[in-house]
């Protein structure tokens, strides 16, 4: 199997022989083959080097597997379809889709807020359906029809109604949550061209904002909706 | 801290649930059934949880779908939350389980959340999923059952070591329908009734289910005993989107000359299991489902109940809403 050493390098990973039992809450975490659930030796004390190589994921991947995969699992290169084109790009197992599309496809429309599903910002459409690509991987979206913000853009340069309305009715604040609201308003126009005020508070209501720009987003859907 | 770098996995696609369960019968321990990867990828990115070959079930042809079938409706374990509570077929037979599926977490969990991932997460006690060396993780403490423990999610019933709770919103209403759980291993298939496929910690208190490693839980089976009757499901969390329930409860009671002649009801996150109310069933039935059954009702379903330092608003809530799905289904 892979190891753990070459995941993340740089990271000493104590062995589990070194494992205390006494060591209050934080002493006790991370007990492997001591435990019978299957903790991660470590990680929680190396945390910062962890976050780090995170944060630099598309220039370490190379050297985040060197081994071959194992016999039966996944082929690494693959295509993918986004925004109507065929991409081709080496995707490890464990790579969501919001990894692939900002650190190795240079979509840096999709932005990444929590990376647990609970935030939106990282919403993309999967053959029309909004998604978390922040909990999704990579290779469960070979075949799927994958849009980002970056794709909504017309043939001429123009931007797609819902985004000019949300220009119009000044939509965002800061502007992070702005492409995963897009994307679910889209996905909502597309599914219900003229939806009630509360549908679409339903159906964007899988997307936070931190500048509380909530009754904005939702004037710029009704007012997409209408234009289109 | 971030902690969003996942440790190296390999991934396996199978295309059958033969080759599934194949695989997952050869992992045994060290392998993992993914569905949407809602619950899955969290535990792996939060590194509490590790399997180094994930199963992904995305392909397997014949999981996913509503169909019907002599005597009931079959869902497939792929078939996803908002699958299921768009299907005319659900909303017109089952319409406790559609509008439970509409009140998970969010719209984008609910596109890629399946409802077998949906009944095989695992709990959300916040200790547990920190990853200290809790009972449920094989340790010999509770954080959570102390003078100074954040226990305000935990249970009312059913301690025993660990005070987690049920985090489903599907699975009162599964249990309600009488729904069957289709689980297949190497050894063939096997179908459990919902009430026993959610287990406590006096049964096993590693697991919230019966599912084994080698497991994979291929469908759900609804039969026709409770198709159209009054059904009722009410969740209260501190938020609509996201937030699991403090308390959920589901219930189906058919009424004959103005008596409730038949009943189920089940809550969730008041223990580990969704607890299904037989006490409640027994007083309601044969009476009119008006304002003093209701009274009656609530009063004997929170009885017994045992809360911590800072759950004990869960009792009046537990008997409002078991007030209002008798007075209001
Ligand atoms: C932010 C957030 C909020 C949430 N809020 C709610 C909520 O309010 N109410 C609620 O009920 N749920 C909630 N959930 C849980 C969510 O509904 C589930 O995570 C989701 O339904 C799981 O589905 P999945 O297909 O993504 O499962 P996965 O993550 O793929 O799987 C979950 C677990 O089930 C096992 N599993 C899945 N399918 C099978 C199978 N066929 N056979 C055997 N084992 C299987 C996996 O091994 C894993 O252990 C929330 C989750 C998140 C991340
Ligand atoms: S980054 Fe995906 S939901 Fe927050
Ligand atoms: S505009 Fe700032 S987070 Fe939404």
């Amino acid at each position: 199997m892979t190891d753990e050493k070459t995941l993340v390098s740089g990271i000493d990973i104590p062995s589990p022989a070194s494992a205390t039992d006494d060591g209050g809450v934080l002493g006790t975490i991370g007990r492997v083959g001591a435990s019978r659930r299957q903790f991660i030796k470590g990680v929680i004390s190396s945390g910062a080097a962890v976050s780090s190589a995170g944060y630099v994921f598309g220039g370490m991947a190379g050297c985040a597997t060197e081994e071959a995969p194992m016999a039966g699992g996944v082929e690494r290169l693959i295509s993918l379809n986004v925004n109507g084109e065929t991409r081709r790009v080496d995707v490890l197992p464990y790579e969501t889709l919001a990894m692939t599309l900002r650190y190795k496809l240079g979509l840096t429309g999709t932005k990444l807020g929590c990376d647990r599903a609970e935030c939106g910002a990282c919403t993309v459409l999967l053959d029309g359906v909004s998604t978390y690509s922040c909990s999704t991987l990579t290779h469960t979206v070979r075949g799927r029809a994958i849009r980002t913000v970056e794709g909504l853009e017309g043939p001429n340069g123009e931007l797609h109604p819902v985004q000019q309305a949300m220009i119009d009715e000044l939509g965002p604040q800061c502007g992070f949550c702005t492409p995963g609201q897009v994307m679910a308003a889209v996905a909502l126009l597309e599914a219900n061209p003229s939806p009630t005020r509360d549908e679409a508070r339903f159906a964007l209501s899988g997307n936070l904002c931190r500048c509380g720009a909530y009754d904005h987003y939702l004037n710029s859907v009704m007012r997409a909706a209408q234009s289109a | 801290m971030s902690k969003d770098m996942m440790r190296a996995f390999e991934l396996y696609q199978p295309d059958s649930v033969e080759n599934a369960v194949e695989l997952l019968g050869r992992f045994g321990a060290d392998g993992w059934a993914m569905a949407g990867g809602n619950d899955t990828l969290d535990w792996f990115k939060d590194r509490v949880k590790y399997a180094g070959s994930v199963v992904d079930l995305s392909g397997v042809e014949g999981l996913s779908g509503i169909r019907e079938t002599a005597d009931g409706v079959e869902i497939g374990a792929m078939t996803t939350l908002t699958e299921i509570e768009a299907s005319p077929l659900i909303q017109e037979r089952y319409s406790v389980l559609a509008d439970s599926a509409r009140r998970v977490a969010s719209p984008q969990i609910r596109n890629t959340g399946t409802i077998g991932g949906n009944v095989a997460q695992d709990t959300r006690c916040w200790y547990y999923r920190y990853g200290v060396d809790c009972y449920r993780a094989g340790g010999n403490s509770c954080y959570a059952d102390t003078p100074q423990g954040q226990n305000r999610e935990h249970c009312l019933w059913g301690a025993d070591r660990c005070i987690a709770v049920t985090p489903s919103d599907t699975a009162p209403a599964l249990v309600v329908l009488d729904a069957r759980m289709a689980i297949v291993n190497a050894d063939g298939e096997r179908e459990v009734p919902a009430e026993e496929f959610f287990i406590g910690p006096e049964i096993d208190i590693e697991r919230m289910t019966v599912l084994e490693p080698g497991d994979l839980l291929t469908a759900i089976r609804i039969p026709n005993d409770w198709a159209g009757a009054q059904f009722y499901f009410e969740k209260v969390a501190d938020r609509n989107t996201w937030d699991f329930p403090l308390v959920n409860i589901a219930s189906a009671m058919f009424v004959e000359g103005g008596a409730v002649s038949r009943i189920r009801m089940a809550a969730g996150a008041v223990e580990c299991v969704p607890r299904r109310l037989s006490v409640v069933e027994e007083i309601v039935t044969g009476s009119a489902p008006d304002e003093e059954t209701a009274a009656l009702a609530g009063q004997a379903a929170v009885r017994g109940a045992t809360p911590f330092n800072y759950n004990h608003f869960k009792i009046p809530l537990l008997e409002n809403l078991v007030k209002r799905a008798i007075r209001d289904s």
